[in-house]
């Protein structure tokens, strides 16, 4: 557990890194970024926390079941919107032209409009939810490691 | 820019290629073979993004992209793929890493052997 | 149901991915449900494959293009080459699928019991599924980047399996040293995608094949996936993980690897017959494979006859099984440009490599499962602490006999009807490798009957009186392999007939393969 002022203002920061990372989720289809991208950043403000208080602390915020539940509904997302367009194709994205984010953008370079791309940003979504709470996962097991412990469950 | 040579990049990945295969081959800690793998995955993603540059390029984004010619694009999201499958390998290995070092209490890969033969 | 075989490739695929994900959820709510849902998806899966088997053999190639407007449409309107991910199902591809579902139903069955005092079971069976997602993905698709990520899929939950028992120290080290080479070998087939990526502008398998010329980044590329794919399979002098990664997994897992490194070899011969068909210098690589393939069988036969541990016994066998296939396949790739000679004796030694493939992925993963099953109870896997087992474990013994007479290419069963057809085929294009073969059969014999004395008979050992037969879900899983060895047995011309001659006439014909991507019509 690092001093109070280093924990005071992780607790501040914490807040900026998850609205970043949404953020680069969110514009994944128009600006660099996307499903994975973003959810490493949030993984990284994680990483801040278990740096600033000691594992025991972060773990009764972050626990494993509900880590675990958000990585697979993550994936079922995905593979639910993947097979929704099975009316024609697997992965057809079948919400181009619909009102929902199926405006048509025109060729060549544009200001960019959010509301366009189809099945695209919600597969993002889904991508960096599961992102998220895997390495989340990952890195919550390799803290829990070095301080000597043992995997319960 | 015009100074570099247009080899560069390619020589760059190369380099880091040679010195990953070396550490792999000859170097006996396990953490230092971890590095090791880390670094020629790191080799090959750059070699990807190079051989994709067209000179003069923009970057392949059509948000209020200036003039110009854009650099490929299928080579970048080659590397992402890339990079995440790396993360995973590497977790992973790391993981492994740490159950040999509890068990037998070395990390030289000489000492930690139980198989031979 | 003329939906569902359109469909089938990508639900080939996509339902085990599905069914690994859902039993997360599921597995935290009920263990019967979930030991339900893994059985159930794998079985609907082997009837998906049996059904597109039969549609293939009537319709020919199977293409499946996955986002565009309907699943023939292969080049979009105003593109001239292919864009999208293409999946492309010809005769040898869905002969690697239909030993893929059979062998991952039975090692799922097997599992149910065999990992019962396991913790984190859920977790095994989500990993067991997405490795068998990543096989298929690597049988069936015709992309080039695809195939890399498919592997990789299979490689991670490969290592994450065979070290899932974490209170040993072996199986921690077996995995690593099977991550670390699947790693290195993934990084060279990247590497040589790019290669040829940077040339042609083409990932497709099909349109690549169509467009390359043989320049020197084409050899090299060449070079660097024989080698990556060699070194996946254990052949020759790359073969030293093999035996330490196999023999301390789960026995349901090491019999799943080993079809893995059979799709490994798949993947260099699609590489070598259909990708460079047309402009490789056939007799010089097909002799290279030749003289390797040897290597592999004599030196996997002579460390196999001193072990004392039945598992790593069984992984040295599988090594030098497998050179039988790479030398079966190689003289077949040595003639491909001679068309008299491939019809004469090519075409039969290739059919021979296929058929072994075949009959190995049912003999293989049964031996393994026995030596599971001596494991079970016994506690250990040293052959000089067994002992008169055959007392109580009748159904294993049976099952190891048939394994055994298999492996060594007793008449009648299946592995004589393909070593046969190896042996006459080979010898006419070279008679030391036939000579090799039957010293190598001989060998192999001998190392299975001194481990059968060795572990079944005898007395019965005092510290072994609680042992009785294993459970159920384990025989169950054993017999479906087993059964597969009797109706191979009982009809090997019916099989070579339907299964193996399509496949070998898919691997020599590149020409259907490449106008099947190129000439689609939408």
């Amino acid at each position: 557990m690092l001093s109070k002022i280093v924990r005071t203002v992780t607790n501040e920061f914490m807040l900026f890194i998850a609205v970043f990372g949404l953020y680069i989720i969110a514009h994944g289809h128009l600006t660099p970024g996307g499903g994975f991208q973003g959810g490493a950043v949030i993984v990284s403000g994680v990483v801040m926390l278990l740096v600033a208080f000691n594992y025991q602390e972060v773990r009764k915020v972050l626990r494993e079941r509900v880590l675990t539940i958000m990585e697979s509904t993550g994936a079922l997302i995905f593979i639910a919107l993947a097979f929704a367009g099975i009316g024609a194709v697997f992965f057809y994205n079948f919400l181009v032209g619909t009102p929902i984010l199926g405006r048509i953008p025109g060729p060549g370079p544009n200001p960019g409009d959010i509301w366009t791309g189809g099945v695209i940003p919600l597969m993002n979504l889904a991508v960096g939810i599961k992102v998220a709470a895997g390495l989340s996962a990952v890195v919550l097991a390799l803290a829990l490691f070095s301080s000597g412990g043992e995997a319960e469950e | 820019m015009e100074h570099i040579p247009l080899n560069f990049p390619f020589l760059a990945a190369a380099l880091l290629v040679g010195i990953a295969l070396y550490i792999i081959i000859f170097k006996k800690n396990l953490v230092k073979l971890i590095m090791g793998i880390a670094l020629l995955a790191s080799g090959v993603n750059l070699f990807l993004v190079a051989l994709g540059y067209r000179a003069g390029g923009i970057a392949p984004i059509y948000t209020d992209a200036p003039e110009g010619p854009m650099v490929m694009s299928v080579p970048q999201a080659l590397t992402l793929t890339s990079i995440v499958i790396n993360v995973a390998v590497l977790a992973l290995m790391l993981t492994m890493v740490i159950h040999i070092y509890r068990h037998t209490g070395s990390l030289d890969s000489e000492k930690s052997r139980k198989m031979k033969g | 149901m003329a939906a569902l075989i359109t469909h089938s490739p990508i639900l080939i695929i996509a339902i085990p991915l599905a069914a690994a994900f859902l039993t997360i959820p599921i597995g935290m709510a009920s263990r019967k449900a979930r030991n339900a849902l893994v059985i159930g998806s794998l079985t609907f899966v082997v009837f998906l494959v049996f059904a597109l088997a039969r549609d293939i053999s009537i319709n020919g190639i199977h293409l499946y293009t996955l986002g565009a407007t309907s699943p023939d449409l292969t080049i979009p309107t105003g593109f001239m080459v292919p864009v999208r991910i293409i999946l492309e199902v010809d005769g040898m591809s869905i002969f690697m699928g239909i030993i893929w579902s059979i062998v991952s139903l039975a090692a799922a069955t097997y599992s149910l019991s065999h990992i019962s005092s396991e913790t984190g079971q859920t977790r095994f069976y989500t990993l067991l599924l997405l490795m068998v997602t990543g096989g298929f993905g690597m049988m069936f698709t015709g992309d080039l980047f695809n195939f890399f990520v498919f592997i990789e899929i299979a490689s991670i939950s490969g290592a994450a399996l065979i070290s899932f028992r974490t209170r040993f120290a072996d199986t921690q080290e077996g995995g690593f040293k099977y991550i670390v080479v699947s790693a290195i070998a993934s990084l060279m087939i990247l590497f040589a995608i790019g290669l040829l990526y940077a040339q042609y502008n083409l990932l497709n398998i099909g349109a690549l094949a169509q467009a390359i010329q043989y320049t020197t980044l084409d050899k090299i590329a060449l070079a660097l996936l024989l080698i990556a794919l060699a070194m996946k399979t254990g052949m020759v002098p790359l073969h030293l993980w093999f035996p330490d990664s196999y023999s301390v997994a789960p026995a349901s897992i090491t019999g799943m690897l080993v079809i893995t490194s059979h799709a490994c070899m798949y993947a260099a011969f699609r590489i070598c017959f259909t990708l460079y068909g047309g402009v490789i210098n056939a007799p010089v690589v097909g002799w290279i494979i030749i003289i390797f393939g040897l290597l592999t069988m004599f030196v996997g036969v002579t460390m196999a006859v001193f072990q004392k541990d039945v598992m790593r016994f069984m992984s040295y066998h599988a090594v030098s099984q497998l050179g039988y296939m790479w030398v079966g396949v190689g003289v077949g790739l040595a003639v491909l440009g001679n068309t008299e000679l491939l019809s004469t004796y090519g075409r039969d030694a290739m059919s021979g490599g296929i058929f072994h493939i075949l009959n190995h992925a049912m003999y293989k993963p049964l031996l393994f499962f026995t030596g599971g099953a001596l494991f079970h109870y016994t506690g250990t896997r040293d052959l000089t602490k067994m002992g008169g087992l055959a007392h109580k474990m009748k159904w294993t013994t049976i099952l190891y006999i048939i394994g055994t007479l298999s492996i060594s290419g007793i008449p009648p069963l299946n592995g004589f009807s393909s070593k046969i057809l190896i042996y006459e085929s080979v010898y006419q294009f070279h008679p030391i490798l036939t000579i090799t073969g039957i010293i190598v059969s001989i060998l192999t014999l001998a190392s299975f009957t001194k481990a059968f004395h060795s572990a079944f008979m005898g007395a019965e050992l005092p510290e072994y009186k609680e042992v009785k037969e294993v459970p159920k879900s384990m025989i169950i899983g054993m017999v479906i392999l087993a059964a597969g060895i009797v109706f191979v047995t009982l009809f090997p011309s019916l099989v070579v007939d339907w299964a193996i001659h399509p496949a070998a006439d898919a691997l020599i014909d590149q020409g259907a393969y490449i106008n099947a991507v190129t000439g689609a019509i939408p």
